[in-house]
């Protein structure tokens, strides 16, 4: 009976310390775990697999340090498909905060590539107004981007001599952690007839399916494994593979404490 | 001057996580800093990227008209300000107005031709989906019952504008047995986000020590 | 004044944004876009209004010698470092956001660690509140814990790796149950959204002017 009481009453404590243990060990193990591929991250690879070169891939970036290691692996692996399929990406986003956290994944992916800035890619920066934004870049870019994020004019940059509305973009890519994808969505896509797919933290992810089930949506990559999925269509294992294992004993502890709690509530229940 | 900043987040990074064991002065100091500098980082940003290139920057660019129309949002934008005075805070209300109208105006358009009709279509399925063999004939025409009964259930649980009794009582409870798998869905995608976070701090610390 | 004006200011920008969606021509397209220009402009204006009532309310504190007074201290002071180094990186560099400057520097070691920790927390406190609160006492409750298992199993490697079903069974509770219930939800709300927001252009409905 005392063991009952004490399997519905573990002190929190000890949970927060299986937790971090459960995620710590195979961190420092490095395991290593098959990522098998969902049909919606696979759609989301194709949509960029299938432009031909030198389209343009416009990619928001929604999200801030609250949200970064779940949709930074996204963003490197998107990147580094874009740049081996030789498009040219322009590069902006709807959260002020996190711009400049994705600037370093920017500034190392570009490298790694070899990505020429003003050829390859441009970053427009931030401009707070969200949807005014959105809506204003279907008519002229420079009405709000008209320098990029260090001042200097647009059409300075060879790239973006051709590049004016989103009939000049062939897909966005939002990045996002609030609604930002859905405001893509329903301002722009709807609006424009433009194609996207969306990289959105596990929260976010389930209220994406009814738009990729009505065909506004090519694809979603959905939380860490989604960026797994993503890294491994790509082929470059990154921090969201390596951190699919953790994931996968955090779930299974979690599951394990919530069978726990029910079976001592339960069988005391029983017995009172 | 890295490795200065480096400990400087594994300070704050732990000061934080102290949190787990009790409340303590040195989570406080934490959260307290983290107020602090999220509001001055915004503050950066409003001057940087809003005030400076749309407003200060193309003043000086335009000419004629383009030019001075540009003081009418400026003026917007100082009288949203005076909120800051309460004696005349009532003249916020008209850059606030402003705002306001244009998201209605905006929202109306977009929750319409962006998700309803889009939505509704996507609902609209074939009951029978023939497909290349009977079993996916019946998975995908079973799935799409699904769908249609699905929504449909739920919205008419959400629906109070007639009692729930009869057929509009079963309709609403079957509408309840898909709320629970979908927020139960979401409940599992959402620790998995949270888990994902922890993964990414934990990965971070590591890293400093070595280990990974 | 105080209140006619800005209701006839809402309705002229609604009903300009509406009409636009059907005629972008000139006069309307136009007339949105510059709106649009100026909507960016007067949102960034505010941003700040918040920073008076937190600059307000800790100074009185200090003042005041209230119970945790201290950390209004490191509260300004994290405030004042963010603008100092901010303003001081746009004059060495014409932008606060280049990569060597003091202000990045902040950005990344004290900005970053603080949000990402923050929300790391949420992972232990999800665990702890799924133990002690998730309970399966009636049929609905049941459901939502046998499909956050299905989902949270089905959508981790281990998952296939224990059985090859359970990334199937996920999958479909994500594409058709989950997906009924959220577009469900979400019709209904944005419903909601369009009768809100005719009723705020018309000026029915004027609790934004309080």
């Amino acid at each position: 009976m005392k063991f009952l009481k004490l399997l519905s009453t573990i002190d929190r404590r000890i949970i927060y310390l299986a937790v971090g243990l459960v995620v710590i060990i195979p961190l420092v193990l490095k395991i290593k775990m098959p990522i098998r591929v969902s049909r919606e991250v696979e759609t989301a690879y194709e949509t960029i697999e299938n432009l031909p070169p030198g389209s343009v891939v416009l990619i928001s970036i929604d999200y801030d340090a609250t949200s970064a290691p779940e949709l930074t692996p996204m963003f490197r692996s998107v990147l580094r498909h874009c740049f081996r399929k030789d498009l040219k990406v322009l590069y902006t986003g709807q959260l002020a905060i996190g711009l400049p956290l994705a600037q370093y994944d920017l500034d190392m992916v570009t490298k790694e590539m070899n990505a020429v800035y003003g050829v390859d890619y441009v970053n427009l920066g931030y401009r707070p107004g969200g949807v005014a934004v959105m809506l204003g870049m279907g008519r002229e870019i420079r009405d709000f981007f008209a320098t990029d994020y260090k001042e200097v004019p647009i059409d300075s940059f060879p790239m973006m001599r051709t590049i004016h509305n989103y009939n000049d973009i062939a897909v966005i890519v939002s990045l996002a952690h609030g609604l930002s994808a859905e405001y893509w969505l329903q301002y722009v896509v709807s609006r424009f007839g433009i194609r996207m797919f969306a990289g959105v933290t596990g929260v976010v992810a389930p209220a994406l399916y009814p738009y990729l089930q009505a065909g506004q949506l090519t694809g979603i990559i959905g939380g860490l494994q989604g960026a797994a999925e993503y890294e491994t269509l790509v082929g470059k294992a990154e921090t969201g593979t390596f951190g699919m294992p953790a994931q996968s004993f955090a779930h299974l502890m979690i599951l394990f404490f919530i069978i726990l709690g029910n079976v001592g509530y339960f069988v005391l229940r029983r017995r009172q | 001057m890295n490795l200065i900043g480096t400990w400087i987040a594994v300070g704050l990074t732990i000061a934080i996580f102290s949190f787990l064991y009790r409340d303590n002065p040195l989570y406080k100091f934490a959260e307290h800093l983290y107020v602090g500098v999220s509001a001055g980082y915004w503050v950066i940003y409003v001057w940087a990227f809003d005030v400076k290139p749309m407003l200060i920057d193309e003043f000086l660019r335009q000419t004629g008209f383009e030019k001075w129309i540009l003081v009418i949002p400026a003026i917007f934008g100082v009288m949203m300000i005076m909120r800051w005075i309460s004696k005349i805070s009532w003249i916020s209300r008209w850059p606030i107005s402003f705002t306001v109208g244009m998201a209605a105006g905006l929202g109306i358009t977009a929750a319409v031709q962006g998700f309803i009709i889009p939505q509704i279509q996507g609902t609209l399925l074939p009951l029978v989906s023939i497909g290349a063999s009977p079993g996916q004939t019946f998975s995908q025409s079973l799935n799409n019952i699904c769908i249609f009964v699905g929504v449909v259930s739920v919205i008419l649980f959400f629906y109070f504008s007639i009692e729930h009794k009869g057929a509009v009582k079963i309709g609403s409870k079957v509408g309840i047995v898909f709320l629970m798998v979908g927020f139960g869905a979401s409940f599992g995608y959402t620790v998995m986000a949270r888990i994902s976070l922890l993964i990414g701090r934990l990965s971070f610390l590591l890293n400093v020590v070595g280990i990974r | 004044m105080k209140r006619d004006v800005p209701i006839i200011i809402t309705f002229v920008t609604g009903v300009v944004c509406v009409v636009t969606f059907f005629i972008p021509h000139a006069p309307f397209g136009g007339l949105q876009q510059r709106f649009l220009i100026w909507y960016a402009i007067v949102a960034g204006f505010a941003m700040v209004l918040g920073l008076d009532s937190l600059v307000k309310y800790n100074l009185k504190k200090i003042r005041q010698r209230k119970s945790g007074w201290l950390y209004s201290f490191v509260l300004l002071f994290g405030l004042a470092l963010i603008l100092v180094t901010g303003f001081q990186s746009w004059i060495q560099y014409r932008t606060p956001f280049e990569v060597k400057s003091s202000f990045m520097y902040t950005y990344i070691h004290m900005i970053v660690p603080l949000q990402a920790t923050m929300f790391a927390l949420l992972a232990f406190f999800i665990a702890s509140a799924a133990y002690r609160a998730f309970r399966a006492k009636t049929l609905e409750a049941t459901l939502l814990l046998v499909a956050a298992a299905l989902v949270m199993i089905g959508r981790i490697p281990l998952g296939k790796m224990l059985w090859d079903g359970f990334p199937l069974i996920s999958d479909w509770i994500l594409n058709v149950p989950q997906l009924a219930a959220k577009r469900g939800i979400q019709i209904g709300m944005y419903l909601g959204l369009v009768a809100m927001s005719l009723r705020i252009i018309l000026g029915i409905e004027r609790t934004y002017l309080s």
